[in-house]
Parts: structure tokens; sequence; C-alpha cells
């Protein structure tokens, strides 16, 4: 990834509307190719940091460069970006064609390579039949790919895409995140989406971009920010997670003693800490691990609780669990073959553990 | 489930009928009167005859008819050139007091227009309030002569149809998403072009709404032309009223008004075709 070209850069991006800070300080690279996601709940700035890459903002201070050159005062018809807008924004008084032409046209693009790029981008996206028909005569989902190829028949640098899931339903939505993957590999366009939900974000993108309240939080592959969170916002808002509070009794090699959730355990981090620091301890309610006590009674090292709710969701069992001191933990568990018709009576007596390496250590942040 | 089946045709059968005794029974009225003829003793006689129509499309009527359909044109055109724009940066301003703009449109129409229209006759006449001022300023020597000319008639049918321009078109440019400015803005579109490809034909139904409800009345509205066109300037409103007030043509009167009817059914016709090529509407 390193040693691709930089196509988008943001230094030190700043954006306030109305003395509210939207973006508090941004940097971020896009390189060539990549499918980039901004992810982060509503408000976060994600759509801003978009707007202002398609230059609908004006970033109050820092530079916007585009393929190496400064963009922050050029009009957003001048810059070699599109977007892909959240209702589409398709125009409703021309028919997919005219719409999918209408880049062109204001390009000056002369009218018989017009055809052939629009009828090609059309076929692409699976529309050619329906080249006629106005926008309120197509479903959801068409009117999002017509919404696609008025963007890429202008075959631009970067795509961008404002939620442009969001207004499918579910099982449509599935499809076409891989359509959009497949169609961003094939075009090698890079692609930068916004989206709040993490499972479109994971599944889709080369790289994610968490943000927060105008700052990114965390940048890096879906399997690096779903498994090796730097922040507790990070390892909460990317899928479920158990946050348990620990202290540092002992430094030993790799590793620490600690005391977590009145436990003695060994966790391996590489992280620096000192005796008596506290920290908290994020796992991943797949890593849990849970024994009946009734089968096994050792509980060396490991949480004692009781079964407080369970959730049965095809494929896992998912299962609430309350410690003796209150704190609630969530495991979620595979149904296996050798063990086809495993189950917790409510409120039975359990141990829980984790498997060992897949704990992420995070200094603690308050108190 | 029945009684509200009952509720809905009682009120249903009220507002039908309302329609049936006030819109339907006199237009079927004015229809068929329009076919008869002419009697000294009792204003109409039962006799089927075309000649009202016929004399409807003669020379002289024709020639007012016409003279009112220009009238109305150039004052429908003058409207939407002043209205367009004023309504735009209306509904675009993103102001936190643009409803209460919008308001203040409508709020000289909360005077009579007839007396509204008196005033236009005192700015306008010889001795009136730009004649006073130009002569004092030394502007001109002799007062000029606007009341009764064309001019002041279609002064006079733009302000006071001005509004019926304005409110749709604000209503029309105001639903408008500005996602589809940006789309444009990130197709390659400069502002011009913004503007005649995309904002103009989406806010269409606006324009032809607004369009109809400043034509029509401009062809009706018979006391404009009576007091700041006088003689001269008849346009087909007040032909329509002189038919039925002072020549007791009745007849005559209804077919000149059946025509208006006619008229404006080819104009809702256009608006709603306009309506369903990019399916929204303001109306």
């Amino acid at each position: 990834m390193e040693n691709r070209k930089p196509v988008v850069e943001l230094q030190n991006v700043k954006k306030s509307f109305d003395d509210k800070t939207i973006l508090k300080n941004i940097n971020l690279t896009i390189y060539n190719g990549e499918f980039l996601t901004l992810l982060g709940p509503s408000g976060c700035g994600k759509t801003t940091t978009l707007r202002i890459i398609a230059g609908f903002e004006s970033a109050d201070s820092g530079n916007v460069i585009i393929n190496g050159e400064r963009v922050n005062d050029i009009p957003p018809n001048k810059r070699g970006v599109h977007t892909v807008f959240q209702s589409y924004a398709l125009f409703p008084h021309m028919t997919v064609y005219n719409n999918v032409a209408f880049g062109l046209k204001m390009h000056k693009v002369p009218k018989n390579e017009i055809k052939s790029r629009v009828t090609e981008v059309l076929r692409i996206v699976k529309l050619e039949n329906f080249a006629d028909r106005k926008p309120h005569q197509l479903s959801g989902g068409q009117q999002q790919r017509v919404a696609l190829a008025r963007a890429l028949v202008n075959k631009p640098l970067v795509l961008l895409l404002d939620e442009p899931l969001s207004a499918l339903d579910a099982s449509l939505r599935k499809g076409m995140q891989k359509e959009l993957k497949q169609l961003q590999r094939a075009l090698g366009i890079t692609f930068i989406l916004v989206t709040h939900d993490q499972e479109e974000a994971l599944s889709m993108s080369d790289r994610v971009v968490v943000m927060n309240e105008g700052v990114i939080e965390q940048t890096g592959t879906p399997k690096n920010v779903y498994e090796e969170p730097n922040s507790v916002f990070v390892a909460g808002f990317i899928g479920d997670i158990n946050i348990l509070n620990g202290e540092v009794l002992g430094l030993g090699d790799g590793g620490i003693s600690a005391r977590v959730e009145g436990r003695l355990c060994a966790i391996k981090t590489k992280k620096s800490l000192k005796i008596g620091d506290r920290f908290k301890l994020l796992l991943r309610p797949e890593d849990m691990r849970i024994e009946k006590l009734s089968e096994n009674p050792e509980t060396d090292g490991l949480m004692i609780g009781n079964v407080v709710l369970k959730t049965y969701k095809g494929a896992t069992l998912d299962t609430l669990i309350r410690l003796q001191n209150g704190t609630q933990i969530k495991a979620s568990e595979f149904f296996d073959e050798e063990y086809e018709d495993f189950d917790y009576n409510m409120d039975e007596k359990v141990s829980i553990g984790w498997v060992s390496g897949w704990e992420v250590v995070l200094p603690d942040e308050g108190a | 489930m029945k009684e509200r089946n009952l509720f809905q045709i009682v009120t249903i059968g009220i507002i039908a009928i309302w329609l049936v005794i006030f819109a339907l029974i006199p237009n079927i009225m004015v229809f068929a009167v329009s076919f008869m003829e002419r009697s000294e003793e009792s204003f109409i006689k039962a006799a089927f005859t075309f000649e009202n129509y016929r004399a409807f499309f003669s020379s002289m009527y024709f020639s007012i008819f016409a003279a009112s359909f220009k009238m109305a044109f150039i004052t429908t055109l003058i409207c939407l050139v002043i209205g367009y724009p004023f309504a735009f940066i209306l509904a675009r301003s993103g102001s936190r007091f643009k409803s209460l703009l919008a308001l203040f449109v409508i709020i000289p129409y909360w005077t009579s227009a007839l007396i509204r229209t008196y005033a236009i006759k005192v700015i306008l006449t010889t001795n009136g309030l730009i004649n006073t001022f130009l002569i004092k300023a030394g502007v001109i020597s002799e007062p000029l002569n606007m009341l009764y000319t064309q001019g002041a008639v279609v002064l006079g049918l733009v302000y006071t149809l001005l509004p019926f321009m304005i409110l749709p078109l604000y209503a029309a440019i105001d639903k408008l998403d500005t996602r589809y400015i940006e789309a444009s803005q990130d197709l390659g579109a400069s502002r011009l072009q913004t503007l005649a490809y995309v904002i103009i034909p989406i806010t269409v139904p606006g324009i032809v709404a607004g369009c109809l409800l400043v034509f029509l009345p401009s062809l009706g509205l018979f006391y404009i032309p009576d007091i700041l066109g006088g003689a001269k300037n008849i346009l087909i409103g007040n032909l329509i009223r002189d038919q039925f007030l002072n020549s007791r043509n009745w007849p005559f009167g209804a077919a000149a008004s059946n025509i208006l009817t006619i008229v404006m059914a080819f104009m809702l016709f256009a608006y709603y075709k306009s309506v369903r090529a990019i399916n929204r509407r303001v109306l």
C-alpha cells in the first residue's frame, strides 16, 4: 500500500459550522486504487470530510490535495472526483440515458462517444434495457445503479459514495455490497465510502478510517481495526465488545499478571505497563469461553457468573452472563457438530475464560 | 366500520351536493345559454343557435379576444421574468425568515385589489405622484401620459397578479433538493448550465402553475382595464361583463365565458402533462 501513489490528501483540515467544530484536525492520505471507508456514528464528521473532498464544503484551514494539486479553491465541477449521493439525486426529468450522459454533455464530449460510453457503463451496471426509463419508474436498487453509472461514466479519479446503500433493504444491500466491491476491483478506481454500518465497512474496504467527534480514531485494515482496536470507542463501535477492568499485579516475559474483575490471570501484551496500573481488557463475545460449573468445577483464573439471558441466533448461541460483582459479559458460541445440543439453563452458574492472546489491553483512559 | 362508511357518505355527499348546486349547475346553465338566442323581454329565448360563437369569432370581438391574449401573455411573461429570480432568492436564501418573507409577498393583498388599483391610478395620473415629482425635479416640463395606456393596464395586472406567480414558484424551488444542484455541479456543470438543464426543468410544474394563475385571471380582471386603461383598452373580461350587465346579451356573454373556460381547460391539461413528466406537483 505504501508504495502506491497518494491520490487524495487531507492535511490539517479543520471545519466548523456556526461555532460548532465538525472536523478538528484531519490528516488522511488515500492511495490510488484503494477502497477506503470512513466509518463513524452520525455527526462524527465523515460526511463533511467527503463533502470537502468533493468541493461542496470548503475547509476552514488546511490543505485538500487531489492528484498532487491543491484544490481548496477549485469548485466541484472542476475536480476529478464524482459523488454518488445518499438519495442518489437522479435528475427526475431525465431518462436513465440522459442522467448518465449528463456529465459527458457538460464536458462537451462528442455525441457518438457519449453514446458508446453511456451504453458501455449501462451494460456494466446491467441496466442497458432501462435506458429510456425515468428514475421514478425504477426500483431503489436500479436507481442506485444509475447513480453509480452516472458517476463512473466520467472515469473519475476518485468516486465518493455517501452512504449509498442506506436506502436499500437489507437483502438488496448485501448484494449491492458485493457488486460495489467487484466493480471497484474491476475498474481500479479509488472509492471513498461513507457509512455508519460497521459490517458494511469491514466487508467492503481495503482500509477503514474510524471517526468520532471530528477526529480520526484509527486507520487500518478491517482485520486490524477489528482485532486490535486502539480505543474503547473503536472497539465498541466495530462489533460487540466486553470491556473488563483490570489492574497490573506483576510484570513477566511478554506479558503481565493481573487481576481482572477479581480474578487472577496472565495476559499477553506488548503495552508497557507498570505494577499497579489500571487497564481495560477488551474481549470480543466470540472469544469468550464458557464452561458449566456442573461439568467442570475447575475455576482457576476464571470468572464465575450466572446466565441471565440467552439468545438463539441460528449459527451461534449468544448469552449474557452476570458476574458476581455485577459486570455483565456477552458471549457468542458457535454450535459445533460434536456438541450439537449444548444449551444453558437460565441462571445456571458458569465459569468464563477467553482464548489467550486474543485480548486487547488498553490503558485506562478515564479515572 | 359501518359508521365510518356512513360518515364518509354524508361528508362526501354534502361536498358533492355543494359542487353540483354551485359549480356544475351554473356551468351547465352558462353552457346551455350560450347556444340560445337573445330576447328583449326575458334575456334569453330557448332556441338553439351557434350564432353567439360565430359572432365571437367575428372580426371586432375576435380582435378584443386577441388583444386580451396578448395583454395576458405580456403580463405573464413579465411576472415570470420578475417572479422567478424573486422566488429563487426567497427560497434559496437559507434565511430563517424565509417563511416570513414569503408572507410579506402576500400582505399587500390584504387590502382590496380595487383600492390598490385606484392607488396606481393616483401614482400614474397626469398630476399624480410620478409626474409631479419629475416636473419638480426638472426632468420633464410636460407631464407624461401614462394613465389610460396599455402600459398602465399591464402594470396594474403585473402588480396585482405577481404573487400568484411567485408563490407556486417559491413552492417548487423550495422543494428542489439541493442535492440536484450539487449533483449537477459534481458532474461538471457550470452555474448557468445547472440553471438551464437542472433547476428550470425540475421547477417546470411551478412555472406552468404560476403562468396558469397569472394568465387566466389577467383575461378576466375587468376592473383593472376599466380604471387604468380607459375606454380604449377593453379586454375579454370587460366584454363578458358588459354583455351581461350593459348590453344584456346573456347568450353572447355565456359563449365568451365558455371560450375562456375551454382555454383554461387546455392550460390545466398542459400543467398536468408537465407534472406527470417529472412526477412532482406544486398545486
